[in-house]
């Protein structure tokens, strides 16, 4: 069976298919529809996982068809171990996005549904897309159901959130388009694969790597083109927030191991550095300016951006690495970047939602608003604890082997950089915990804390379902490494031979 | 000679006069026996196209008249979008009192003068087509006299119009002195042959590409395009905004490419100039606007750079790319104003933005169809609109010019805002007003307009194939 078309395509036209009949007369109909098809589409996930050979880096489960013949553009599928287990945080979180929205959304039931299922296989697409123009398509379309998403269900500054987040991502991808139109008259194919190595002088891989650069780095974000994050974020429905910070910000980091790197392998290690000190900026000054923050969401946002420098931080740091001639390192940091990313991708995704368990019952993501909320709600407050304790990297959960990895491996790359990394244990730790006490903690602060109901059996569900993987990678994360490891060395193995043949080349 | 040869046209003449006839014959019951002539005509008239694809073409009437691929293409796309045209602008035309039988007549002279200029090999022809097509346009235009937006629209169109016309004649004027001949092929020849004075063919081309320019609406020869579009009556803004673009790339085609090819070189520095000044004006000042007919004119104007950047190419594959342009650009513009003209066909002019408060809670089908146009116009995927820039942008990067596309992209994001301002007006806010409720022929109409949008989006190869092969790419 072609197992990536299926979900690609089995959202997609099903939450087409629920926008067309359903209606808020039949919501019931439209939310057990909408869960059925996540539903099935996870379990559709799952044969990846357990099908997928280990033992190579390269492509599997490959599927390919003409599409555009004048231009040999083709719609062709596969993933590796960078991309598969994206896909399957795809698919798990927005059977949560689903859940999540059950009673919530109430309005428009069968567009909001419908746009989380066709964002959800674009996102598929995104990271199976083999083809760079299949890829951007997939990358683009998705804004429109996300615009669409924050801008009706948001909240009060929604669509100043919308907006800004629609052009800024635009602005970025519009000159990857221009830069993939370039690299495909130079390679001559515009499949991605085709397009590594083709010796492209450094000047011009500089150019193209910032062209990628701006796509990925509005996307993932770095700073400081990350300011619409936090607005989109805190003006997004719950279950945007969730996909947004789970899925979205990660195809900034895919991007960048799929595209900048193996295709400007020497235009990267030229700016290298200047990558490294825009991480070491996102955790450590973002750090602080989580610290400060009001409002829960923004400040989850914040953690999101200290986090993905991680990410960028163990992807460029590989060449400094491996200019001082350390290649298990050099694996660690890519890998670690990897984990950090998956990780992330589950801890903020169920702090957020932490976040809407509250807003639903407070309508105030205020931190003031809030104190001693583990009096009446003992339960959430022991699962908060534990992603609070995952977002601040504590050993024995998933948050930890991400950062750990990376901050081991950046040793390699310089003391001063682990040193700066490591100050996120202490920043991430702060901030996250300083809002839990000031949250769950002390004496109950007002009436509506002390009215409060604790969790629900639908919250039981999602919480606990994301509580079971952020304590399984945290003890026994070898699973999912063996998985990437494979994946990574062929990419280091991509990028590591045209270290030294940099300089002839017309 | 081979009557069918000129089939097509020649069943469209009939048919306008014998509309004509019955409009003079009868009263206010002509206008219904008319529109069902005037359709008829255009389906016989496409017809006779369809059958005319693979008969081999060939050049007739002393070099006048040419039959080739692209003519063909052409004239399919002119005749389906003017088909389409009729069937949006019966409720608004009837609700209003135009629909009457000299409308339509002119509106088949019209598209009769596209269709020349279509099948044109020659400048006398080009010249005849055009002005065909302009006098028929500005009676048009002029046609709710009791408007006075209407009557201010079609005098500047007339005199903009006329100076154009002129500057097109003079440049012509002047390639005949140098060349001695009008015919599209010989003027190929003999600037080829390298015996011409260069600054006097050149003096010439920039007359003529002053000309064209004026007919596309590129800037900075716009001016009059947003009066027009704005003053007009709907209906003729959305004949305006799509039938006759096809006429002008056509011209284009044929004056750039055929006659002046040779000159390549130094027309298309001026093309790119043209490109991307108007698509930085279009994109820029459409921001401002607060009616949505002011805004797809600047926003035509903008899209009408990124198609010469196709032609700023200047080979055969950028004229193709110019001509998907063309197409995807002539759907979703009918999409567009068919939408504003379906939203005032009872009679209310509703053309502000503003009018779009709310749509989709009112009426969320046709608010859907409107957020596809607008994506697609936008340049977002999976629409035809993001291949149609897709293309050009690729033939301009393959022609080594990659900071222009650059350029064109960054001013695509900031056109981005203005389309997604009308999502958000039918979306994201509250407003009041009255759900859209057109007739079944109009419903279906933009529903496979839409339609086609999309399927181009998703699957534009088989509609590039034809492109090329029409530009013999």
């Amino acid at each position: 069976m072609p197992l990536l078309s299926v979900l690609l395509w089995l959202p997609v036209l099903g939450g087409a298919f629920l926008l067309m009949t359903g209606s808020d007369r039949r919501a019931g109909y439209v939310r057990w529809g909408a869960l059925a098809i996540s539903l099935a589409t996870f379990l559709f996930s799952l044969p990846l996982w357990t099908g997928f050979d280990t033992g190579r880096g390269g492509m599997q489960f490959v599927e390919e068809l003409p599409w555009i013949t004048a231009f040999d553009i083709r719609y062709s599928l596969g993933v590796d171990g960078i991309a598969m287990p994206l896909i399957l945080l795809t698919t798990f979180c927005t059977v949560l996005v689903v859940i999540a929205g059950w009673e919530v959304i109430d309005r428009r039931v069968a567009s909001y549904m419908g746009a989380f299922l066709i964002l959800e296989g674009l996102m598929n697409g995104v990271f199976a897309a083999r083809d760079a123009f299949l890829f951007y398509v997939l990358w683009e379309a998705q804004l429109i159901p996300m615009f669409l998403i924050i801008g009706i269900w948001g909240g009060p500054r929604r669509i100043y959130a919308t907006i800004k987040f629609f052009l800024y991502t635009f602005l970025g991808s519009v000159f990857m388009l221009v830069a993939l139109l370039y690299l495909q008259q130079k390679a001559g194919s515009f499949q991605i694969e085709q397009m590594y190595g083709i010796g492209l002088p450094l000047d011009v891989q500089k150019i193209i790597f910032l062209a990628f650069l701006v796509a990925f780095a509005v996307k993932i974000p770095m700073w400081p083109v990350h300011t619409w994050l936090p607005d989109a974020h805190v003006e997004a429905p719950t279950g945007g927030s969730v996909i947004l910070a789970a899925i979205m910000l990660k195809m900034g980091g895919y991007g960048f191991l799929r595209f900048s790197l193996p295709i400007t392998p020497e235009g990267s290690h030229a700016l290298s550095e200047f990558m490294i000190v825009l991480s070491l900026v996102a955790v450590v000054y973002i750090g602080f300016v989580a610290l400060v923050q009001k409002d829960m969401k923004k400040l989850i946002a914040y953690s999101s951006i200290a986090h993905m420098g991680f990410v960028t931080l163990g992807t460029f740091a590989v060449f400094r690495i491996m200019d001082n001639g350390f290649g298990a390192g050099a694996t660690m940091a890519v890998s670690g970047a990897m984990v950090q990313m998956i990780s992330h991708g589950l801890v903020s995704a169920a702090l957020f939602l932490c976040v809407g368990v509250l807003y639903d019952r407070m309508h105030s993501r205020e931190i003031a608003d809030y104190g001693g909320v583990v009096n009446t709600m003992p339960v959430f407050a022991a699962f908060m604890m534990l992603f609070a304790m995952a977002n601040s990297g504590l050993p024995g959960t998933s948050g930890f082997v991400g950062e750990f990895m990376v901050i081991l491996a950046s040793m390699r790359a310089g003391f001063w950089i682990a040193l700066l990394a490591a100050t996120t244990m202490v920043l991430g730790a702060a901030f996250t915990l300083w809002m839990y006490k000031r949250v769950i903690f002390g004496e109950v602060a007002n009436e509506k804390v002390a009215a409060l109901k604790d969790l629900n059996r639908r919250e039981l569900v999602f919480l606990t379902a994301l509580a079971v993987p952020v304590l399984l990678l945290g003890v026994w994360p070898a699973p999912l490494l063996e998985v990437i490891n494979p994946a990574v060395d062929l990419l280091l193995q991509q990028i590591a031979p045209h270290k030294t043949a940099l300089v002839m080349l017309p | 000679m081979n009557p069918s040869v000129i089939l097509p046209e020649l069943i469209l003449l009939t048919v306008t006069f014998v509309v004509l006839m019955v409009s003079a014959c009868t009263r206010d019951s002509g206008a219904r026996i008319s529109m069902w002539l005037s359709q008829l005509g255009l389906i016989a008239a496409l017809l006779a196209v369809a059958a005319q694809i693979g008969a081999g073409g060939g050049v007739w009437f002393d070099g006048l008249f040419v039959n080739d691929p692209l003519s063909i293409v052409l004239k399919l796309t002119i005749l389906l979008l003017s088909l389409m045209v009729l069937v949006y602008s019966r409720a608004y035309l009837s609700a209003r009192g135009i629909l009457r039988g000299e409308y339509l007549a002119l509106l088949l002279f019209a598209v009769q003068g596209t269709m020349i200029m279509a099948s044109a090999h020659h400048l006398l022809s080009i010249y005849l087509g055009l002005e065909l097509l302009s006098l028929s346009l500005y009676a048009m235009v002029a046609m709710q006299r009791d408007s006075k937006a209407a009557s201010e629209a079609a005098a500047k169109y007339f005199v903009l119009g006329a100076i154009a016309s002129g500057m097109l004649l003079y440049g012509m004027s002047i390639i005949y002195g140098v060349t001695g001949t009008l015919a599209v092929d010989r003027i190929a020849g003999v600037l080829a042959g390298g015996e011409v004075p260069l600054v006097l063919s050149l003096f010439g081309t920039v007359f003529m590409v002053a000309g064209v320019a004026f007919k596309l609406g590129a800037a900075p020869f716009h001016m009059w395009l947003p009066d027009v579009y704005h003053g007009a009556p709907t209906a003729v803004t959305l004949f305006l905004g799509t039938v006759p673009k096809l006429a002008a790339y056509a011209m284009a085609v044929r004056i750039l490419a055929d006659a002046l090819g040779g000159l390549a070189q130094d027309w298309n520095a001026v093309i790119v100039v043209l490109a991307l000044l108007s698509v930085a004006v279009g994109n820029v000042i459409a921001i401002a606007q607060s009616n949505i007919k002011r805004m797809l004119a600047y926003s035509a104007i903008s899209h009408i750079g990124y198609l010469l950047l196709g032609v700023a190419a200047g080979n055969s594959a950028g004229f193709a790319g110019a001509l998907f342009y063309m197409i995807v650009y002539a759907l979703m513009s009918a999409g567009a104003f068919g939408m504003v003209v379906l939203m005032g066909a009872d009679g209310t002019e509703r053309d502000a933005l503003d009018d779009f408060r709310g749509l989709s809670a009112r009426s969320p089908y046709y608010a859907l169809l409107m957020l596809v146009l607008m994506f697609s116009m936008a340049g977002v995927p999976p629409f035809a609109g993001f291949w149609a820039k897709w293309f050009v942008l690729r033939e301009v990067v393959g022609a080594g010019l990659p900071w222009v596309a650059v350029t064109a992209v960054v001013f695509s994001v900031i056109g981005a805002y203005y389309y997604l301002r009308v999502v958000r007006l039918m979306y994201f806010d509250e407003g009041e007003g009255e759900p859209v409720s057109p007739g079944a022929g109009e419903h279906w109409t933009l529903s496979l307009n839409t339609a086609a949008v999309l399927a181009l989006g998703l699957v534009p190869g088989s509609l590039m194939l034809v492109c090329l092969a029409a530009l013999g790419a």
